[in-house]
């Protein structure tokens, strides 16, 4: 039975880990609907952009090149240079902020006081319609990410453990890296949050419109910084997902992970967002590895599940909704008597 | 008609301010709603530096509207002002931002507080001082609306939202105070508050008049209450202003007696027959 133990140790770990890439998506939900009060279906949609971004920009690629040559019969398609894995970052943070503009300017401005609903179906149909830009901006096809992330296993976790308990732990370099990076990212945005002005007229508009309007908070220009924010959690996870498993267009699908996620740890918190994921991953991972299992589940009941990677965290989730509809760190809804 | 309060106009400005600057004036605006609800019909106002103005009337006469039109909150609310204008130190201020108008000193505390409740008493507060870039002047002014809310020093570490309604209007009311207003436009101070809170905080409305000097527009239903504080009032039904006239004046006014303050010749009249006059005076009107 040890072994069994050790095993559980390793899937939950990797869990752990999964569950830390689930939390990169959720972040950018929380930040926007805390600020705005939108859900927005199509943070997916914007890691997958700002990945296909990253990529085309690293590899020096035109955008709109088909469009361009099928316009003018030319046929560019690279400017012939790669650019550095830093500046090319860089760059795509730009495009997410000029990203953030165009919504502001076009969508959201035009919106102000109507109700979720409205907004969450514009969040929708800016969803597809960045879809439709991505692949016309980059292609279609799936490319490898590389900004230089470790990558494999990682030998001296796999020998520390080996020599501790005479089995050795997988852990995939890249999780780690996306742990690390998740854990940075979730203090700064607190920091932010908490101690600048900017974070204080964030969580002020996020309590209330009317009243940060009469203070003189712009809500325009909060929300584009919301959207910035959002669109740079966007980079990270579209980078950290890029790197696991090639940018296609499948990226914009790991929203719908997130939404598990999100009822678990609240919509409103970013501590939340992050133990949902955690919760979320080594849950799922624990629970396949153990009704899986021909020796446990298989030993009791006779029988054995298998791919319920797929439905378990939604079924979490809907416990969640039950019980808990704020979900673990949500905030709980002030009502005076 | 015999129930029709006769409309008087005052000169707008009470005696004791009569050499006073005006600050704010308001020319015969008209407010429309969603582009079809037309709810100010020509609303005319001047609000005196250092004075209380006070904006009376019932529910649904266009006070609150009245003053987000000077605020520039109606835009979000999906309202505009179609005509007229509005003038702030003879500044055209209707195509400004709410936030604009924070700059230049006016500033509104809406009617049920809206205070930020997940926010702490004191990051409230700070919030009123976003438009500023005087780091050091804004500690000083958090020691100053402390010093006129020492309740609010107390809870300063609470979250806005547990705490009582006085404290919450005293929390917006010290909100707008860290902008370094030089007008307030204060919504319904008394809502919803006991009548030793709203002698509370009215008595802290005039010393920050006589003491900071800072000019009020008021609205209130509470019509009793705020002409013994204000110089000077408005009465608004169904989005004009009927009557306006020193406060001291209005007081006095048989009509006033009559239809805000529940009192007549006789004394005080039984609850009976004032609903029924003042339904008889809708159809009328």
């Amino acid at each position: 039975m040890p072994d069994q133990l050790l095993f559980a140790m390793e899937v939950s770990l990797n869990g752990l880990m999964t569950g830390i890439m689930y939390a990169l998506v959720a972040l950018g939900f929380v930040l926007i609907y805390k600020a705005s009060g939108i859900f927005n279906y199509s943070q997916g949609v914007m890691a997958l952009f700002a990945a296909m971004t990253l990529v085309g920009i690293q590899e020096g690629r035109v955008p709109f090149s088909h469009l361009i040559n099928s316009i003018f019969g030319t046929h560019i398609t690279e400017f012939g240079f790669e650019v550095p894995a830093l500046l090319a970052i860089l760059l795509t943070v730009a495009v997410m902020i000029a990203f953030a503009l165009f919504v502001q300017k076009f969508v959201f401005r035009h919106l102000v006081g109507q109700e979720p609903i409205i907004l969450f179906m514009a969040t929708i149909g800016l969803a597809y319609f960045l879809e439709g830009v991505s692949d016309l901006m980059w292609g279609s096809e799936i490319r490898q990410l590389d900004v230089g992330l470790p990558q494999g296993i990682n030998g001296a976790i796999d020998n520390a453990t080996f020599e501790a308990l005479g089995y050795g732990f997988f852990i995939d370099n890249l999780d780690i890296s996306a742990a690390i990076i998740a854990a940075i990212l979730v203090a700064v945005l607190i920091a932010f949050a908490q101690y600048t002005k900017q974070g204080r007229a964030m969580r002020a508009v996020a309590d209330d419109h009317q009243a940060a309007l009469s203070v003189g908070i712009s809500l325009n220009y909060v929300w584009i910084l919301v959207w910035s924010l959002a669109g740079i959690v966007a980079l990270v996870a579209g980078v950290m997902w890029g790197s696991k498993s090639g940018v296609q267009f499948s990226l914009s699908l790991i929203a719908l992970k997130a939404l598990p996620v999100l009822m678990l740890g609240g919509f409103t918190s970013i501590p939340g967002a992050i133990i949902g994921g955690l919760i979320i991953g080594m849950g799922e991972a624990l629970f396949e590895f153990v009704v899986s299992s021909n020796d446990l589940f298989g030993a009791w009941f006779g029988f054995t599940f298998s791919a319920t990677e797929n439905w378990f965290a939604y079924v979490l989730a809907l416990a969640f909704l039950v019980f808990r509809p704020q979900g673990l760190f949500g905030e709980r809804i002030i009502e005076r008597v | 008609m015999l129930d029709q309060p006769e409309e008087t106009h005052g000169d707008g400005v009470a005696p004791e301010l009569k050499d006073r600057e005006v600050l704010l004036s308001v020319n015969n605006i008209e407010v429309i709603y969603n582009h079809v609800i037309l709810v100010l019909k020509g609303v005319s106002l001047a609000v005196p530096k250092g004075g209380i103005t006070a904006l009376l009337g019932g529910n649904g006469a266009g006070k609150t509207t009245t003053l987000k039109a000077i605020s520039n909150l109606l835009k979000s609310e999906r309202g505009e002002v179609t005509k007229g204008s509005i003038l702030y130190r003879g500044e055209r201020v209707q195509h400004l931002s709410p936030s604009d108008l924070v700059e230049r000193g006016v500033i509104q505390v809406m009617e049920g507080r809206h205070c930020f409740e997940h926010l702490t008493v004191e990051e409230n507060l700070l919030t009123g001082s976003y438009t500023r870039k005087d780091r050091a002047a804004i500690a000083d002014d958090l020691d100053l609306v402390y010093s006129y809310f020492p309740r609010l020093k107390e809870r300063r570490k609470s979250q806005a939202g547990y705490t009582s309604g006085g404290e919450q209007q005293m929390c917006a009311i010290g909100r707008a105070l860290m902008s370094r207003p030089e007008t307030i436009l204060l919504d319904e101070p008394s809502m919803g508050l006991a009548p030793q809170l709203v002698e509370e905080i009215f008595g802290i409305v005039k010393s920050l008049n006589e003491n900071e000097g800072v000019s009020f527009l008021l609205a209130e239903q509470n019509t009793n209450v705020a002409l013994r504080f204000a110089h000077y009032g408005y009465i608004l039904e169904s989005g004009r202003v009927v009557m306006d006239g020193p406060a001291k004046a209005l007081r006095e006014n048989a009509d006033v007696k009559e239809f805000y303050l529940g009192m007549s010749d006789e004394g005080r009249k039984s609850f009976r027959d004032v609903r029924s006059y003042r339904r008889r005076k809708r159809w009328l009107a």
